[in-house]
């Protein structure tokens, strides 16, 4: 490999390691795709072949056709893909979720995918990889962004809901149908036994994580409208059903949304929801660049969000650091 | 202060108004006198003096962040709100704060923040700067909200009058009436509003009957004899209240404004005392009413010269009478209060007071015709009165009307955007819109409203894609998408680029099928200018 040819770059088609022949979270259909994780802007159908973490399998085939040809490899365990070795390591980010660790004669990559250091009962917690490249998110790369402690969300979710009952209104709570609502489900069984309502969207995969051995409360499915009395109950739901004919089941309900997003007091008010609960599964900005120093890599190059600002932060304190122009950030 | 920021909490994180009112209610009901005056008069939109300007707070601010001062601006034009920055920012997690959740909303105000005008920089430096600290992210972002008098809370002064009406066990018209005007926070004044005929000051006004706009034709009003008919004026809405050989000029922003009106007040003075007129404060007379912008030029000039009284004078255009004689009339028929207003404005030796006429046009069809003149008189169109109501309180619909002519359009070119703020943050939704001067585009607009959600996330993803450079927080665009604008009215403006500065511009529509080519040029928004200011 040249100098100016780096292990990893950005095609039409997405993320491409020439070395090894592969694509990390292709856009566009292609041979070989190594996913990070199952979010829909980072696992896409259409691929000739799928290489994934094994703790990941179940969720992903709730979200490929049947006949896609997955191999799935267990965190830690190199494959050769071409002239790289190829493992994948805890994200933190979702269940299964994986950064892509590339090795070559030339130098060690690590392509972060989605990612958060924060606790999180239903996934492997995120182990920084040293490197020489490391290629990151930056979904929430501004100052303003910083996570409070996750079980004091989950004691606010909780008084909230039971704030709701005890007006027998329903508490219903959108939250990304993948990661966001299992670790909610998960957050809340540390405080309460209660069982919750889920959509249909959200218990394919309330399924996948139980099989997968992830405790969390017990959960019946929202269906038909009028067939269970929803008053007092807690209803998790993925964001797109927000003002949709399904809602109407419910009666008199509040709203909540679980977002890292919600941080922000102009958001929270934008969205029209009742209450906005700060949870994210991204990193935010202390993590970012603790994340950065701990994996000692000499260049950072960036996906998405607020790449420009975490850019001219680096460059400023001496770090070599890029932005690259992809198409991820549809979730969250 | 932990209770104020609990309910402030409450108030801001639900939509439910009935919750509103509750949770006002609950804090009512356990706070002490002072702790409530100063919530009700936070809550109802008034604004303590402010102890410390925006532009300290941003210094001090970015020397506590230890951030660069690009990232604190980018982080500010994001979050739309620097009360909020600084406690995302640098706010401490409250730990070592419990003995200041302690300290109450009055003494936070009366003891800590009020005095603060009265130190030196450094002083008000140490002690903020250790609030920001000490405190916990909700009480922090509070606390700089009081400090720059700029706190907003999502509840109308009708839903805080339902909650004091509520807790106090009084009439809301009670409650509403003590609030007018000058209204100090004290324990004494909480007393009063429980009592709430012993506290009236004297120049006390009466809270504004407000109209509500009329969709569509009139006809849906029914017989037209019901109805008053008068232009709508284009000015500000005032209250000449006159007791006690004492008057004096408020303006709907309850604020006084005599001083800035003496042409006006010297004929208020030969009313009799015990009188309370509604009107509308215009430049000119009722006989010739100069466009809205000849006002400005008189409200913006900090002396008031007799060159500029005499250049620009201004008028009191009554079109009610709410008090005769000490007795409150607002019960009356407008008819009555009418035929009353006529006597009273008659009277000589008032040249700066005049009666908003009654339009005589004798069918809808032929007001309607009349309306269609209003540009031409410098008016915004018509209010339609029913002869029989009494004077309401506030926005009550169906007895004023406002009958408004359609806005002036022009289409134009999104040239920059920039972040919103408030419930618009993070998002860019401040846009600058240009026209062509031969081959380049001129900026001629800023509007921040008009889009829908939809619209507004749609433009902003867009903008962020092909955004052609930064200048700041402000992106510039590719020339590409046209809106078509609705504005009020032209000024001639030294000091746009343009030449021209438009009234109230918003955006009236996404014009998805027009190119830029295709959007006005300058030329067209100067004849519109020039026959405005010709008519």
């Amino acid at each position: 490999m040249s100098k100016s040819e780096p292990l990893v770059r950005v095609t039409e088609r997405g993320l491409y390691c020439a070395a090894g022949d592969f694509y990390i979270d292709p856009w566009l259909p292609v041979d070989r795709a190594v996913i990070t994780h199952a979010h829909g802007d980072h696992l896409r159908a259409g691929n000739a072949s799928y290489y994934l973490a094994s703790a990941g399998l179940r969720v992903a085939r709730c979200r490929l056709p049947p006949e896609a040809p997955i191999i799935a490899l267990p965190y830690g365990e190199p494959i050769t893909l071409g002239n790289t070795q190829v493992s994948l390591h805890p994200a933190g980010h979702v269940l299964g979720s994986a950064q892509i660790r590339i090795a070559h004669a030339d130098g060690v990559w690590v392509v972060s995918g989605d990612y958060k250091r924060d606790p999180d009962p239903t996934c492997e917690a995120f182990v920084p990889l040293p490197c020489d490249v490391f290629i990151s998110e930056a979904t929430f790369a501004l100052p303003a962004y910083r996570w409070q402690d996750t079980q004091q969300t989950a004691r606010e979710i909780l008084a909230w809901w039971h704030s709701n009952r005890s007006q027998g209104l329903a508490s219903v709570l959108f939250a990304y149908a993948l990661g966001k609502a299992q670790r909610v489900l998960a957050e809340l069984s540390r405080l309460t036994d209660d069982r919750v309502f889920v959509h249909g969207a959200v218990a394919g995969l309330v399924e996948a994580y139980r099989a997968e051995g992830i405790a969390m409360l017990p959960t019946l499915p929202a269906t038909v409208a009028g067939a269970a009395d929803y008053r007092g109950a807690l209803v998790l739901a993925p964001p797109s059903a927000a003002g949709s004919p399904w809602m109407r089941r419910f009666g008199d309900h509040r709203t909540g949304f679980c977002s890292g997003w919600m941080r922000v007091r102009g958001d929270r008010r934008r969205r029209g929801y009742d209450r906005g609960f700060v949870l994210s599964d991204h990193a935010d900005w202390p993590s970012l660049l603790r994340t950065f120093r701990e994996t000692g890599a000499g260049r950072i190059l960036l996906t998405h969000g607020h790449t420009d600002t975490m850019c001219r932060y680096l460059r400023e304190q001496g770090v070599d650091a890029a932005a690259l122009r992809t198409e991820y950030g549809g979730e969250d | 202060m932990h209770r104020f920021a609990a309910l402030f909490e409450a108030l801001d994180t639900t939509t439910s108004t009935a919750a509103k009112v509750e949770a006002m209610s609950a804090y009512f009901a356990r706070a002490t006198p002072s702790d409530a005056a100063w919530a009700t008069y936070i809550l109802i939109g008034r604004r303590a003096k402010r102890s410390v300007g925006p532009a300290l707070l941003r210094k001090w601010l970015l020397e506590e962040s230890q951030l660069p001062a690009w990232l604190v601006e980018e982080t500010y034009a994001s979050v739309g709100d620097l009360a909020e920055t600084i406690a995302l920012l640098v706010a401490g997690d409250g730990s070592a704060g419990s003995d200041e959740a302690d300290v109450s909303l009055s003494e936070w105000l009366t003891q800590r923040i009020l005095p603060l005008t009265r130190e030196s920089e450094g002083e008000r430096r140490a002690k903020i700067v250790s609030w920001w600290h000490r405190l916990p992210y909700a009480q922090c972002f509070l606390v700089n909200k009081l400090l720059t008098g700029s706190l907003r809370v999502g509840v109308s002064r009708s839903l805080v009058t339902r909650a004091l009406a509520a807790s106090l066990d009084q009439p809301r018209a009670q409650i509403e009436r003590a609030l007018m005007g000058a209204w100090e926070p004290s324990a004494a004044a909480w007393e009063s509003l429980r009592s709430p005929d012993t506290g009236l000051d004297s120049a006390q006004p009466y809270p504004f009957f407000l109209a509500s706009p009329l969709d569509g034709s009139p006809e849906q009003l029914g017989d037209r004899g019901r109805w008053l008919a008068e232009w709508k004026w284009d000015g500000i809405r005032g209250q000449i209240v006159c007791r006690a050989g004492q008057a004096a000029l408020w303006s709907r922003g309850e604020e006084i404004i005599t001083e800035r009106f003496p042409d006006i007040m010297a004929s208020a003075a030969a009313l009799p005392p015990g009188t309370v007129l509604d009107g509308e404060v215009v430049a000119g007379s009722a006989e010739r009413v100069l466009p809205f912008a000849k006002l400005q030029q008189r409200i913006g000039r900090k002396k008031l010269t007799p060159v500029l009284l005499a250049a620009i004078p201004a008028g009191f255009i009554a079109y009610d009478l709410l008090e005769w004689e000490g007795d409150d009339w607002r019960s009356r028929p407008l008819r009555e209060r009418r035929a009353q207003l006529e006597r009273v404005v008659r009277h000589p030796g008032m040249p700066a007071i005049g009666i908003s006429s009654a339009l005589s046009e004798a069918s809808w069809k032929d007001l309607g015709a009349a309306r269609q003149q209003a540009r031409a008189r410098s008016v915004e169109g018509l209010m339609l009165k029913d002869w029989q109501s009494t004077y309401g309180t506030g926005r009550q619909r169906g007895a004023w009307w406002k009958w408004k002519i359609d806005p002036y359009v022009f289409d134009g070119v999104l040239l920059y955007a920039a972040p919103g703020h408030g419930r618009r943050s993070n998002l860019y939704t401040d846009y600058t819109f240009g026209v062509w001067l031969n081959d380049a585009l001129v900026p001629v607009a800023k509007a921040y409203s008009g889009l829908t959600d939809e619209e507004i996330r749609r433009l902003d993803a867009w903008i962020r894609k092909n955004t052609k450079e930064k200048f700041g927080t402000v992106r510039s665009v590719e020339p590409v998408h046209v809106f078509e604008l609705a504005y009020e009215g032209i000024a001639k403006s030294s000091r746009h680029k343009s030449g021209i500065a438009l009234r109230f511009p918003r955006i009236a529509r996404w014009r998805t099928d027009k190119p830029p080519a295709e959007a006005d040029t300058l030329e067209n928004l100067q004849r519109v200018l020039a026959v405005q200011d010709g008519g």
